[in-house]
């Protein structure tokens, strides 16, 4: 099978460029993550993030023939004969398939990413329905992979002001939380043109999720709820 | 991923504001749909308009009044929509104020236009 | 060459559920903390646990502590330490209560009370039948419970470096320990941390198997780092095989997807744990359902093509609760077996999944080694939890959800016993002057390298190794073999090459490292297990079978002890099982039977 991956080593390299590998696969390599350790396994300076290699981690996010996912859960019998890999786009790159996720994590933790709730702690846990604790489902999974946020135009524009599909997927995450008491103050926090507002519903966040998340849908309500507050 | 030693960065954020926006594109844009709908209508019922049907339409204060609406909406949205734009693109605070500035001049200056238009003397 | 140094109170490496648990304490209390991991804090592999956190509740019906003790000491074959069970048993409650005030994600009853949902090996009324124990979020409780550890962390602003590895422990020269070295990955820079208490929550190295449910970062960097220090390693000869691995893949399959309700079956469709424990059936001790199963497969009644696998049946539950409690499985099912198991029976085998043994520490976290006749003299300044510890909660089996618990517990505990010592401790203890060399000879050997072998080649060599001589079923005769075998592999280790020399994130670099460290473990593993003569909990001999007086092959006379390794010489020292609980009586030990 043909790979074409792009390559960097700011150590060596000037510019990236694109190397090509031809590699004669395992029957037990089912996944491109296989496939990528097997090429390890010739070229140990191929530079990769990978973990759980069950995509639950959230490290091996990249650039899959043009669409974001995660290497470990993508089928080498879905891809086609030649297989074309890149960094996650609109962040900077550390080195091959590494990139920097500094810029990503700073958004998330701009949305005061923990339960807020200022009564003194029962003795037991604090009671929730089932109901509300069903609100949580499609929020609480996020794996913080970066496939969203890399994939959307708005945040490649302002990734330094534009909290991202994942950030505000976590915001919601808090907003939904019966047990939070903060809802003002966060809605206070992404009331602005840039935070929230960048997002015109694009959706190729919920495109290319892998864990079938839907960050515009969450992002949506966020807006439902300022305006309601607003109006 | 490295410690925060590097550069400091520090982006104020919060304007608190953005919702109203978000709801009035969303206005607008309802605005602009209906007008064209009642305009198209009106096409369709009269087939081939007159001088002086058009005339009796426009001489009418309440179309003046609908289609005063459906312009400041295109303005207002246009507004928003071209804010949005210079936001996205052009980084430079100073150069972004003044071409903001510019489209908000020329935005007035049609809606001013679209009054004289609208209840000038023919 | 000096290396540069960096003061904090503590040092924390490692920043999975344990890690953060203990970080949450040092950061609350005040202490210059900085915590130290290989992947950011969510990618850590408590992420991967599935089925939930164990705690006597009570929410689902009667429960207690007590109860909870009982199923651990007898899970664990006995060879646990009485203290630390009680001490886990008893907090489990508490430290569960204060994750769900965390924020964490619990499902629910409709009282709104945690859910809590049936699992191996726990029993209601010291072994009558079995209780609902396990607090989960659906079939994601790690991933909850690092994320919401993680979240608290943040807010109680606690100190990362994150993609550091820590390569050594520096002690001086009374055998305190001073800090750790560390490899900055994306600069290739190595530092030392100077540090009044260092705390290791490294994780497991179930990466020593060629079939393993771990993460490929599981590669028992704080156990190497800790042997290579002269610190001995506690039962490394147990390893748990969970019952349900996906057969190929590797990818675990939840114990709690038994819990539900789904059934194991043969190739002829029968349920056949009814014949190995008739009470628990499915539901008994990890070890028995994984031999039962091997034993199923070797007598030629596995399923499939090569009658080598075993079905997990679940479409009797129902879409509905499939979806509700048990999504994550389902879509691993479809993603690495092909199946959809709404429809279809999942093929799954026994795979290797977690260390019980590890860095020997008490009930407090403390690290403690044989000196000047006391067999549990405290190591000062060093603390160990979470998988990488063994306080020896799992003794000789884990059961299920005992090991999130754990780390909940120890973590804390861990934590608290760290900030006394340094509150107790004003200054820093003087780093030996050589302190970074030995890390500096270990890089410069493999900068230097040359026409050895890859680092692929010699893990897989150890891999292979320790499948073959070392599994579920394990025969005096391939002890024997495997132990030559592996030592003559760690020769092997001592000459790996890598070929790329960048600064820059070098993952082959620290391949190479964690390679090191994985060989530790599995010489450790390998020659403690030919050495027990004995079949305890995993550890299962073909030449010590059920008999008077031994039941299941289990030898308290001369066994009912703990295995200590030494890298040094591969020597073993052996030091008593401590039976006596904290305030409850002794379990004392008996025949185990499901
Ligand atoms: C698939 C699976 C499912 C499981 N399900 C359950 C379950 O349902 N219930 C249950 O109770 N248990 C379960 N377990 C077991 C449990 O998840 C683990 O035992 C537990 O998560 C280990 O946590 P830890 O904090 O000790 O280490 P880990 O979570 O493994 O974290 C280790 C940390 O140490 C860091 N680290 C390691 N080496 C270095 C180094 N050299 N330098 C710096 N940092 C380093 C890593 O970056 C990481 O942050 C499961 C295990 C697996 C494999
Ligand atoms: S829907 Fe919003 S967040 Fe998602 S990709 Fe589009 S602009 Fe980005
Ligand atoms: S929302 Fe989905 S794509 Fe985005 S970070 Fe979370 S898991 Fe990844
Ligand atoms: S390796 Fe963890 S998500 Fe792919």
């Amino acid at each position: 099978m043909k790979f074409i991956i792009e390559r960097f080593d700011p150590d060596k390299d000037a510019k990236p460029y694109f190397k090509e590998y031809d590699i004669q696969l395992e029957p037990t390599d089912k996944m491109l993550l296989d496939a990528l350790i097997r090429i390890k396994s010739v070229d140990d300076s191929l530079a990769l993030r990978r973990s759980c290699r069950e995509g639950v981690c959230g490290s091996d996010a990249m650039n899959i023939n043009g669409k974001n996912g995660l290497a470990c859960v993508t089928k080498i019998a879905d891809l086609p004969d030649v297989v074309k890999l890149r960094p996650l786009p609109g962040l900077p790159i550390i080195r091959d398939l590494i990139v920097d996720m500094t810029q990503f994590f700073k958004q998330y933790h701009s949305i005061t990413p923990f339960v807020i709730n200022n009564d003194p702690p029962p003795e037991k846990e604090r009671l929730q329905s089932p109901v509300d604790r069903a609100e949580l489902d499609g929020l609480y999974e996020c794996i913080l992979c970066a496939c969203c946020s890399t994939s959307c135009p708005s945040f490649w524009w302002n990734p330094d002001k534009f909290v991202g599909p994942a950030g505000l997927l976590a915001a919601y995450r808090f907003i939904a939380d019966t047990r939070d008491q903060a809802t003002n103050e966060r809605l206070d926090n992404l009331e602005d043109p840039y935070r929230l507002f960048r997002c015109h519903t694009i959706m190729n966040c919920v495109d290319v999720c892998p864990k079938g998340l839907n960050p515009s849908l969450a992002i949506g309500k966020i807006k439902e709820m300022m305006v309601k507050r607003g109006v | 991923m490295v410690n925060p030693v590097k550069k400091a960065d520090r982006t104020p954020v919060g304007a608190h504001y953005g919702w109203q926006d978000w709801l009035a594109q969303r206005v607008t844009a309802a605005i602009m749909v209906l007008f064209s709908v009642v305009f198209i209508g009106f096409f369709a019922v009269h087939g081939s308009v007159t001088y002086a049907q058009w005339k009796m339409l426009f001489g009418s204060n309440l179309f003046r009044i609908l289609t005063l609406l459906f312009l400041l909406s295109v303005y207002y949205h246009a507004w928003i929509g071209i804010r949005d734009v210079l936001m996205d693109y052009v980084k430079p605070t100073g150069i972004r104020l003044a071409l903001q500035v510019g489209v908000l001049l020329f935005l007035v200056a049609c809606t001013i236009w679209s009054f004289s238009i609208l209840w000038g003397t023919y | 060459m000096a290396l540069n140094v960096r003061k904090f109170d503590a040092v924390v490496v490692g920043a999975g559920g344990s890690g953060l648990r203990a970080a949450l304490q040092l950061s609350t209390a005040g202490l210059k903390t900085a915590v130290l991991t290989k992947v950011f804090p969510t990618r850590s592999h408590t992420v991967a646990a599935q089925g939930g956190v164990g705690a006597s509740l009570g929410n689902m019906g009667e429960d207690s502590w007590h109860w909870h003790m009982y199923d651990t000491v007898k899970g664990s074959d006995w060879l646990g330490d009485q203290d630390a069970i009680e001490f886990m048993c008893r907090t489990a409650p508490e430290a569960v209560i204060e994750l769900e005030h965390y924020g964490m994600p619990f499902d629910r009853n409709d009282n709104g009370t945690i859910y809590q949902r049936p699992f191996g090996g726990h029993s209601m009324n010291f072994g009558e039948k079995p209780v609902q124990r396990s607090c989960c979020a659906a079939d994601r409780t790690g991933h909850a419970m690092l994320h919401t550890l993680y979240q608290r962390n943040v807010f109680a602003n606690t100190q990362f470096f994150v993609e550091w590895m820590a390569l050594d422990l520096i002690r001086d020269a009374e055998g305190a320990v001073v800090g750790v070295t560390a490899l900055e990955m994306e600069t290739g820079e190595t530092m030392i941390f100077h540090a009044k208490a260092t705390l290791f929550a490294t994780g497991g190295a179930g990466r020593i198997f060629a079939s393993s449910t771990n993460a490929l970062i599981n590669t028992g960097d704080g156990a190497g780092m800790a042997a290579r220090a002269g610190i001995p390693l506690e039962d490394m000869e147990f390893w748990q095989f969970h019952p349900t691995g996906v057969a190929g893949a590797g990818v675990l399959i939840t114990e709690g997807v038994r819990g539900e309700g789904g059934i194991l079956l043969n190739k002829d469709g029968e349920r056949f744990m009814e014949r190995y424990a008739p009470t628990m059936k499915d539901l008994a001790s990890r070890d028995v359902v994984s031999r039962a199963m091997a034993t199923e497969i070797k007598d030629g009644r596995g399923a499939g093509p090569n009658n080598d696998y075993i079905l997990l049946k679940l479409d009797h539950l129902g879409p509905d609760v499939i979806n509700k409690r048990l999504p994550g499985i389902r879509e691993s099912a479809i993603k690495f077996a092909n199946v959809d198991p709404v429809k279809e029976p999942i093929p799954v085998v026994p795979t290797c999944h977690y260390q019980m043994g590890g860095i020997p520490t008490n009930y407090k976290g403390e690290v403690i080694v044989p000196k000047g006749g006391n067999p549990n003299s405290v190591v000062p300044g060093f603390y160990a939890a979470g998988e990488c510890g063994c306080a020896s909660i799992h003794g000789a089996n884990r059961l299920g959800t005992n090991s999130l618990t754990d780390l909940l517990v120890m973590g804390k505990s861990a934590g608290d016993s760290t900030i006394a010592y340094v509150k107790a401790h004003g200054t820093h203890r003087d780093l030996p002057k050589d302190a970074g060399d030995y890390t500096l000879s270990r890089l410069n050997r493999l900068e230097t390298q040359k026409s050895g072998e890859s680092v692929f080649e010699v893990g897989n060599a150890m891999r292979q190794a320790m499948q073959a001589h070392c599994g579920v079923f394990r025969f005096p005769d391939m002890l024997e073999k495997g132990v030559a075998k592996i030592k003559e592999v760690a020769e092997r280790c001592k000459h790996t090459e890598i070929k790329d020399k960048s600064k820059v994130f070098n993952t082959a670099r620290i391949e190479a490292l964690e390679q090191d460290n994985l060989m530790e473990v599995a010489l450790a593993t390998m020659i403690s297990a030919e050495a027990r003569k004995e079949s305890r909990g995993a550890h299962d001999r073909a030449d010590f079978k059920d008999r008077e007086g031994y039941p299941n092959g289990r030898d308290d006379k001369e066994w009912l002890r703990h295995t200590l390794w030494y890298k040094e010489g591969n020597r073993l020292d052996y030091k008593p099982v401590n039976l006596k609980p904290l305030t409850v009586e002794t379990i004392p030990p008996k025949a185990r039977v499901y």
